[in-house]
């Protein structure tokens, strides 16, 4: 049987049979399926990623008329932040051209906006320095503007914070204490991304972005969820994105709640729920890369896991599909042909109401 | 990436009415098929049309919606979107503090 060129999650070119595109596709969303208790894909849908991931054509692409809304974690930061930023450009302009290229040179749907360090807490010492700079690019961008960082609770834990680290206190049995250090990191972050959000709403923007959210688990995505529903509370215009770090909240803490649902051990289908119980306006779900499988065992797997949570979900989905994530290989330059048929194949079964 | 991805299943942003789309999704919670409908029926073009840059550049430049190309006299940055909110019939934070702050009402 012909061979054809696939790729693995790090995205070294191999050679795959279509029967054994076929059996990755297969295995992808059994893997998915078990572990998420979700429903597998359907044959045909099995048979469409199969035929996606055959072609022999460099870039593939939806039909004329079912393209969705696609958005950019931390876009603007990249076109000039280094190596010590991640995937940087490393072009000396500053955000507020870099909105403007987004909006004009790259057609961008949403424009994306951040700060180097993509984090909440290091905003607090310059939000006013932000907020000129949101304010100013206000008058000159027309698309939707999003401002994002991440909760990142790791920096509330000593050196960089006050708190012990839940994981190390853990490590010495200290359940007790390492609970007590969770709750208090998260009542910090929530503090936190509530002052920057207004701040940030106040300076004119459209939506505030909880990216990578649930990076320390059960805790991190605690302090996302009770800070959208404080700045929603605060700000009923503000519309506010959560997107996840992976498809799975680790359990940190292990008992943390919100609205009665235990939040460790949650796949995307149910994290969208909570998502919506706390007001966020758009839901963006993650199913990490696995490297040392092909592209096509990924993507079914992706798609496995996503389909389900834009059933379930009320409000729009915009699943993140960027590099080590959704099905795009793990490298700072994705290849085309992958990055079109995780596109195509994600956009096209799961419904999607945005990349 | 964001390019591949654009190409692959993007809107195309203001080259189109992928900024509108988006925007109906932000404001009133608008799944894409509700969006798409909603700004279609305000443009008055099909759905196919929403994505397809010929059509939307003239249809964006009789309405004042903003051009990816800037041209002399024509509405840029807050100004395309005091044009988009009206059209739109949706609430822009940054129009509305624009008007605050400049004394404007209404």
């Amino acid at each position: 049987m012909a061979k054809t060129m696939q790729r693995l999650g790090d995205g070294v070119v191999v050679e795959m049979t279509a029967d054994e595109v076929r059996k990755d596709v297969e295995e992808g969303t059994k893997d998915a399926a078990e572990r998420a208790e979700v429903p597998p894909l359907t044959e045909d849908e099995v048979k469409h990623i199969v035929g996606i991931y055959t072609r022999p054509d460099r870039i593939v692409s939806v039909e004329p008329g079912k393209e969705v809304v696609l958005s950019s974690d931390e876009g603007t930061v990249k076109i000039n932040a280094g190596v010590s930023g991640g995937a940087g450009l490393g072009i000396d302009c500053g955000r507020m051209v870099a909105s403007e290229l987004y909006e004009r040179a790259l057609g961008a749907d949403i424009i994306e906006y951040g700060h180097i360090d993509y984090s909440y807490k290091p905003l607090r010492p310059i939000l006013a320095d932000e907020r000129i700079l949101v304010e100013r690019t206000m008058l000159v961008t027309a698309a939707p503007f999003w401002y994002g960082a991440m909760p990142n609770l790791g920096l509330y834990t000593q050196p960089d914070g006050p708190f012990p680290n839940p994981t190390e206190l853990l490590n010495k049995g200290m359940i007790k204490e390492a609970r007590e250090s969770a709750e208090g990191m998260i009542e910090h972050a929530v503090r936190d991304m509530v002052y920057i959000g207004s701040g940030i709403y106040e300076a004119g923007a459209d939506c505030i972005n909880f990216d990578t959210t649930g990076a320390f688990g059960d805790i991190d995505f605690k302090a996302a969820l009770t800070a959208t529903e404080e700045l929603k509370k605060k700000h009923p215009g503000l519309m506010i994105n959560i997107g996840m770090a992976g498809e799975f909240v680790l359990g940190i803490h292990g008992a943390l709640t919100y609205d009665g649902v235990r939040l460790a051990g949650l796949w995307p289908h149910q994290q969208v729920k909570l998502a919506e119980k706390a007001g966020a306006d758009t839901f963006g779900p993650v199913a990490n890369i696995v490297t040392s499988r092909s592209c096509p065992w990924n993507i079914s797997r992706v798609i496995t896991y996503v389909k389900a949570c834009t059933k379930a979900s009320q409000i729009p989905v915009h699943s993140n599909m960027g590099m080590g994530v959704g099905g795009i290989p793990l490298s700072d330059t994705p290849p085309v042909d992958a990055v079109t048929r995780a596109s195509k194949a994600a956009v096209e079964i799961c419904q999607l109401d945005g990349v | 990436m964001l390019e591949a991805h654009a190409m692959a299943s993007g809107m195309g942003g203001m080259r189109t009415a992928g900024d509108l789309v988006a925007r109906m999704e932000m404001a009133k919670g608008m799944r894409i098929k509700e969006a798409k409908e909603y700004v279609a029926g305000k443009l008055k073009v099909s759905i196919r049309e929403l994505s397809d840059p010929i059509v939307m550049g003239a249809v964006r430049d009789e309405l004042n919606l903003g051009l990816i190309q800037q041209m002399p006299d024509r509405p840029k940055g807050m100004e395309a979107k005091f044009r988009i909110a009206e059209l739109l019939g949706i609430e822009i934070n940054s129009v509305n503090r624009f008007k605050a702050k400049a004394g404007i009402s209404g």
